[in-house]
């Protein structure tokens, strides 16, 4: 239980934390803060690859999911970093 | 590697996005900011394959593989009009992991015939649970945006008045499930009647939310996906899983608020009800537009432009539409090479999601530095001598400040009625998502000029050229 209310004061702090920083992101970047953040939350692909190896035997089904997880949460990752930073390039001052 | 140093370089991942996203509070810093973001993740993703508990190689890698492949490619090919499709199915697709991740935990659980007990089980299980239930909310939820936004479906609001006791029922019962898989008295058959009652409820909470509320939903479903991730990392008590999924929750709640503050309206409005239909009393348009509205060809408007020292362009959709914004661009250029003052006046849902219409100027090479905010244009419209109002309609509806009884009476609007002279790039007097007709355009300082909007942009900067 005590392990649980330390990764609850994470969570609150983290959001809190959260708030903060993103009131000061300016409305021209609101659309990369979005997918920037998206990539962000990619972050499931270490609960999805620790799900997939790890593991005496994991059947199946497990796998296939896990699997899927990878997948998914890769896109996630790699597509949204590459296109955020895509679109922040375009915002540089013009010479 | 040992628990303790993995923890560790976890924290150092945690830190490196908490720095990328405060450089994100620039133009400056940001694409650092998103690069020392991108570090973190490798440097969590590379920690993890180290971990020993890692032992089944061949899948994880091939699942790298394939997902580095389709999203490398979606970035490199998505059209910044489409940018919006792209967030929706990022979303999706961080729904989908989370319900992934949770899945296939809840299965080496029932395989494994529970060999922890007690209050770990029972917080594990509750994690299980939520991310199941947020991740396939989430995973439903945003391919419904994706077809509202991509139109194959329809982008009206579809439902019906009993819709939201449907999705109150629902919930009821997917909370049900989870109550009754956690406390153990549900197996397999419950667990398989959870996903599908969630992505069920996936759609039936999207179906109903019309094409003018997007940008609020893509930012809702934006938390979600950060939710379930945090909900993920619980299920396994993995710090760097719930302080990222923590930040992103917090980013998603707090745009949904920018949105729904832009249009005037609550988020239980946004995602139950419809906006207030106009009654009775509704205005008619011909009303409002009869023999007062003046229409004006581009060579009018560059005279008007001649003597202009200060020009304000309003974009909306309608432009990005039109793929008029490199013809806009084209115009300023002319414009500030005469000596005029030119900004942009961006209203905050200018564009299908938070920040659009933004990065759709940047990428016809608009300086950022002359895309102004609502709070900032508002204070200069009447410093103002000629607006241009492109593709945007209800943002600039003075009813909206007026007319008590209107349905948008109280949003907040760009006060471009203030200005000298308004012209109106539009093919008609057709009304905007709202349904209402914008008096704007039948005042006295108002003309109309009718037609495609790139064209009309492209005959007005020809116009200018010829008068030089």
């Amino acid at each position: 239980m005590d392990a649980f209310i330390i990764l609850l004061s994470l969570f609150a702090l983290a959001v809190f934390l959260g708030v903060e920083l993103i009131t000061k992101v300016p409305p021209t970047l609101h659309t990369p803060l979005m997918s920037g953040s998206n990539a962000i939350s990619g972050i499931t692909i270490v609960g999805a690859i620790l799900a997939t190896g790890s593991g005496e035997a994991p059947g199946v089904l497990v796998q296939l999911l896990g699997f899927i997880a990878i997948v998914f949460a890769t896109i996630n990752v790699v597509g949204g970093f590459m296109v955020t930073n895509r679109m922040l390039k375009m915002f540089k001052r013009r010479g | 590697m040992n628990s303790m140093i993995i923890n560790l370089f976890y924290l150092v991942a945690a830190l490196l996005f908490v720095v990328g996203i405060k450089g994100l509070t620039r133009p400056k810093t940001a694409v650092r900011g998103n690069r020392l973001a991108a570090l973190g993740m490798l440097v969590a993703i590379v920690v993890t394959l180290l971990d020993q508990q890692v032992i089944h190689y061949q899948i994880v890698v091939a699942g790298l593989a394939l997902g580095t492949l389709i999203g490398a490619l979606m970035a490199a090919k998505i059209q910044m009009t489409a940018m919006p499709q792209m967030v929706a199915i990022l979303n999706g697709l961080g729904g989908g992991a989370s319900l992934g991740v949770a899945a296939a935990s809840y299965f080496t659980f029932v395989a494994s015939e529970s060999t922890v007990s007690g209050d770990v089980l029972l917080i594990a299980n509750c994690a299980v649970m939520l991310a199941v239930l947020i991740g396939t909310v989430t995973f439903s939820g945003s391919a419904v945006a994706f077809g509202k936004l991509q139109e194959i479906l329809s982008g009206q609001a579809f439902g019906f008045s009993g819709m939201k006791f449907i999705n109150l029922g629902l919930l009821l019962a997917s909370l049900a499930a989870v109550f009754l898989l956690v406390t153990g008295q549900a197996g397999i058959g419950g667990f398989v009647l959870l996903v599908a009652l969630a992505l069920i409820l996936g759609v039936t909470l999207v179906m109903p939310i019309g094409g003018a509320d997007m940008p609020v939903v893509i930012a809702l479903l934006n938390s979600y996906s950060g939710i379930a991730a945090a909900a993920a990392g619980f299920i396994m008590g993995n710090t760097v899983l719930i302080i990222s999924g923590a930040l992103v929750g917090a980013s998603g709640i707090i745009l949904t608020q920018i949105m729904c503050v832009a249009m005037n309206r609550s988020l239980l409005n946004v995602l139950f009800g419809k906006m207030a239909v106009a009654d009775g009393n509704s205005i008619d348009a011909d009303e409002v537009y009869k023999g007062k509205v003046t229409s004006a060809s581009p060579d009018d408007v560059s005279l008007m432009l001649e003597d202009a020292e200060r020009v304000v362009i309003v974009p909306g959709f309608g432009l990005a539409m039109a793929q008029a914004q490199h013809a806009v661009r084209e115009l300023a250029d002319t414009l500030v090479s005469r000596g005029v003052t030119v900004e942009f006046a961006i209203h905050p849902v200018a564009g299908r999601m938070p920040g659009h219409m933004n990065v759709l100027l940047a990428e016809a090479e608009v300086d950022y530095d002359a895309m102004k905010t609502m709070e900032q244009s508002n204070p200069n419209f009447c410093k103002t001598d000629v607006v241009i109002v492109i593709g945007a309609n209800d943002v600039t509806n003075p009813m909206a400040r007026e007319d008590k009884g209107s349905p948008i009476y109280g949003m907040p609007i760009l006060n471009v009625d203030q200005a000298k002279s308004v012209v109106i790039v539009k093919r008609s007097l057709s009304p905007g998502f709202a349904g209402l007709p914008n008096p704007l355009f039948a005042m006295d300082n108002a003309v109309m000029m009718f037609g495609d909007g790139k064209q009309a942009i492209m005959d007005l900067t020809a116009a200018l050229h010829e008068t030089a």
